[in-house]
């Protein structure tokens, strides 16, 4: 297996190149393409950053990216906070009936198609009245976001032994307290990785931002779309670079954290 | 709801002094001879402690008819125990007896669902964990990962809101008595499992709980750790003088260890002794069969010559025992003889023996030997088909003493080593 492992073959080679083509080769060439100083997006006109000046000064544009950006953040944090409290329910509090139910309803989201959320949310929006905008985007993304902080930070908390806990009330700690001295910063990692996956979850939703947005409030990926379907134009290239750019920071981020949360407990932690 | 202080560790603090210089000494010194000189702090002299409360036969924590419930299980069954201030208690039992869930019960993990528990004359049986004066010694230690070893002690002192000076004297004074010197800034993952422990020791000593509660402490250590452990562990008791509850299935831990002894089967207590009455008289078969290697004859008792017993057994014909002081019942009983107690010989015994004591001799063939080094277990297999185990010291360094398989033997015990159990 060992020998195995370090010896990669020319087919591994191949197979790999393949692999990694397949799937950032269009990202690459829109990375590329949006430096170029052609109008035609198709056609090469030289290095230029014009398109990236251009994105600065679309009022639009720029509004609808402060939107995602806005929606993001608020949303993840809601989602990271709602999350961790049922993730601390379902592995910490007493055994209830129907936990096994609970747990199982909360990760059921995660395999729900988008537009049967979108739709859910936007019926239950329109049978409440409320004002579609800013904060239903917002609502919308923390309903699809806090599963998924829930599953991190609940799988943190099951690699966590029970009994530090105790010996933090044996040595004078409320359960509350217990929680926040010993509990919390081990699970502050998992926290940190469950918002960020949240704030890129929200930050690229197309189906369900549309179905919950009103007039006057697009994000950034709905602003591209409409944009888009008027003809590719070399700015939306550029403004994909930098949305590209910051998701895989943010990846990198979350991974990190994860990694350094799973390498306290030296146990799998998920991402 | 009933609140202990949770200030007592601090309340008693500036009564004494004068006590820890010598206590912090000569922990230091008994307790390994790799720790150099230098390892005694200077400073630790100034400090007080409360005088060692020599073992006293006032009772200190009273557990009364306590029931704790698992669904349809009973882990622990009406069960109930004083333990004396300043004693050295095990709570032995095999695994699932309940030892453990009566430990977290003390602790306050769990509460019982019937009976109470009384600390001084209190009911803490629904006092939550932090606001009981008892602390406890976790089996896997649970020191908190990401504390260096000075914050792990300083931990529970912190939350008591002791001053910073004091908490400073006092983690100094635990850092000595647990021999942790020079390691206060490490992390718990750089430690080995020995310095763990401890860690953990010191971290729920220095509190100064009324009762420490030690969960299993020794064993994640191997044995000759193990060995030295213990003796620390008992050196320590009673120079703080404090009450030290332990659990263990491990005998000959309770048995070194513990001034008294409670032998747990299914949520109560078969036995409660000093490690000698629990050994050489138990109290029951179980306790019997439990707590070392036993030879067990079933049969009916009679009376014998000169005041003893004569119990007739299918296994090994009559044997003479001494007659117990609770009169026997003529029901059948089961005499129970150790194996160290049976002595073999290759012959009648020595003639005086003989006419001193009316033994009980068993003719058999040795079946099987079995070499530990400082003693030698033979199993004799008697005419009458039964086993007969005998465990002999090798107190020679050459074998001439020895018995070889195959070897007619003559196994024999006096009436004194018997003991008579009901069945």
């Amino acid at each position: 297996m060992a020998s195995a492992a370090t010896k990669i073959s020319r087919f591994n080679i191949v197979s790999l190149a393949l692999g990694l083509a397949f799937l950032y080769l269009p990202i690459a060439v829109l990375v590329i393409y949006s430096f170029n100083g052609s109008r035609l997006v198709t056609v090469w006109g030289g290095w230029s950053l014009r398109w990236y000046a251009e994105f600065f000064n679309d009022r639009a544009m720029i509004d609808a990216a402060w939107m995602s950006f806005r929606v993001a953040a608020s949303s993840a944090t809601i989602a990271t906070l709602l999350g961790t409290l049922a993730a601390v329910a379902l592995s910490r509090g007493e055994r209830f009936k129907g936990r096994t139910l609970f747990s199982g309803m909360l990760y059921a989201p995660l395999v729900m198609p988008e537009v049967i959320t979108g739709l859910s949310l936007l019926l239950l929006f329109v049978a409440i009245n409320a004002g579609r905008g800013f904060w239903t985007v917002t609502v919308a993304h923390t309903t699809l976001t806090l599963c998924f902080v829930a599953v991190v930070v609940q799988s943190r908390l099951g690699s966590l032994d029970r009994s530090l806990e105790e010996a933090a009330m044996d040595l004078g700690c409320d359960p509350v307290g217990a929680f926040v001295a010993v509990t919390l910063p081990r699970i502050l990692p998992a926290i940190i990785a469950g918002w960020m996956l949240a704030f890129t979850l929200s930050l690229d939703d197309l189906v369900i931002a549309s179905f919950t947005t009103g007039p006057g409030s697009e994000t950034l990926p709905i602003r591209i779309y409409s944009e888009v379907r008027l003809g590719v134009k070399p700015e939306i290239n550029a403004i994909c670079t930098l949305v590209i750019g910051l998701i895989a920071v943010v990846i990198v981020v979350a991974s990190l954290a994860s990694k350094l949360s799973s390498a306290q407990t030296r146990s799998a932690a998920p991402l | 709801m009933l609140r202990l202080s949770p200030g007592y560790s601090t309340a008693s603090l500036p009564a004494t002094t004068g006590q820890t210089g010598i206590m912090t000494e000569d922990a230091t010194n008994s307790a390994n001879e790799t720790v150099s000189a230098k390892a005694k702090p200077p400073d630790a002299a100034s400090r007080e402690t409360g005088p060692p409360a020599a073992a006293t036969d006032s009772v200190l924590l009273r557990i009364e008819a306590v029931v704790k419930k698992f669904g349809a299980l009973r882990a622990v069954d009406r069960l109930s125990l004083e333990i004396r201030g300043g004693e050295f208690f095990a709570l032995l039992g095999p695994s699932g007896c309940g030892k453990t869930t009566l430990l977290r019960m003390l602790a306050g993990f769990e509460t019982p669902d019937e009976g109470r528990i009384l600390l001084d004359g209190t009911d803490i049986a629904q006092v939550l964990p932090h606001q009981r004066p008892i602390n406890m010694m976790f089996q896997n230690y649970a020191l908190f990962p990401h504390l260096d070893v000075r914050d792990n002690i300083a931990f529970g002192l912190k939350r008591a809101r002791m001053p910073r000076a004091e908490i400073d004297t006092r983690v100094a004074e635990m850092v000595a008595l647990a021999r942790l010197e020079g390691l206060e800034k490490r992390k718990p993952d750089q430690l080995s499992g020995g310095q763990k422990q401890r860690v953990a020791l010191a971290r729920s000593l220095a509190r100064r709980p009324r009762v420490l509660l030690l969960d299993e402490p020794l064993a994640a250590l191997d044995k000759k750790l193990r060995e030295g452990t213990q003796l620390e562990l008992m050196e320590l008791q009673r120079r703080l003088g404090m009450t030290f509850i332990i659990v263990t299935h491990d005998q000959e831990e309770a048995m070194t260890m513990a001034d008294r002894i409670g032998v747990m089967n299914k949520g109560r207590l078969e036995q409660v002794a000093t490690p000698r009455k629990l050994y050489e008289a138990p109290g029951s078969r179980w306790v019997a069969e439990f707590v070392g290697d036993v030879n067990l004859f079933e049969g009916q008792a009679g009376p014998g010559a000169g005041g003893r017993l004569a119990v007739s057994t299918k296994d090994a014909g009559t044997i003479v025992v001494t007659a117990p002081h609770d009169p026997a019942t003529k029901s059948p009983v089961s005499v129970a003889v150790r194996p160290e107690k049976v002595k073999l010989s290759r012959g009648v015994p020595a003639s005086g023996v003989v006419e001193a004591h009316p033994i009980n001799r068993l003719e058999g063939v040795v079946t099987d030997v079995g070499y530990l080094g400082g003693f030698t277990t033979y199993k004799v297999k008697l005419d009458t088909g039964a086993v007969v185990r005998s465990s002999m010291a090798n107190t020679t360094r050459l074998d001439i003493d020895a018995y070889r398989s195959t070897e007619r033997v003559v196994a024999w015990f006096t009436p004194e080593d018997c003991v008579v159990l009901e069945q």
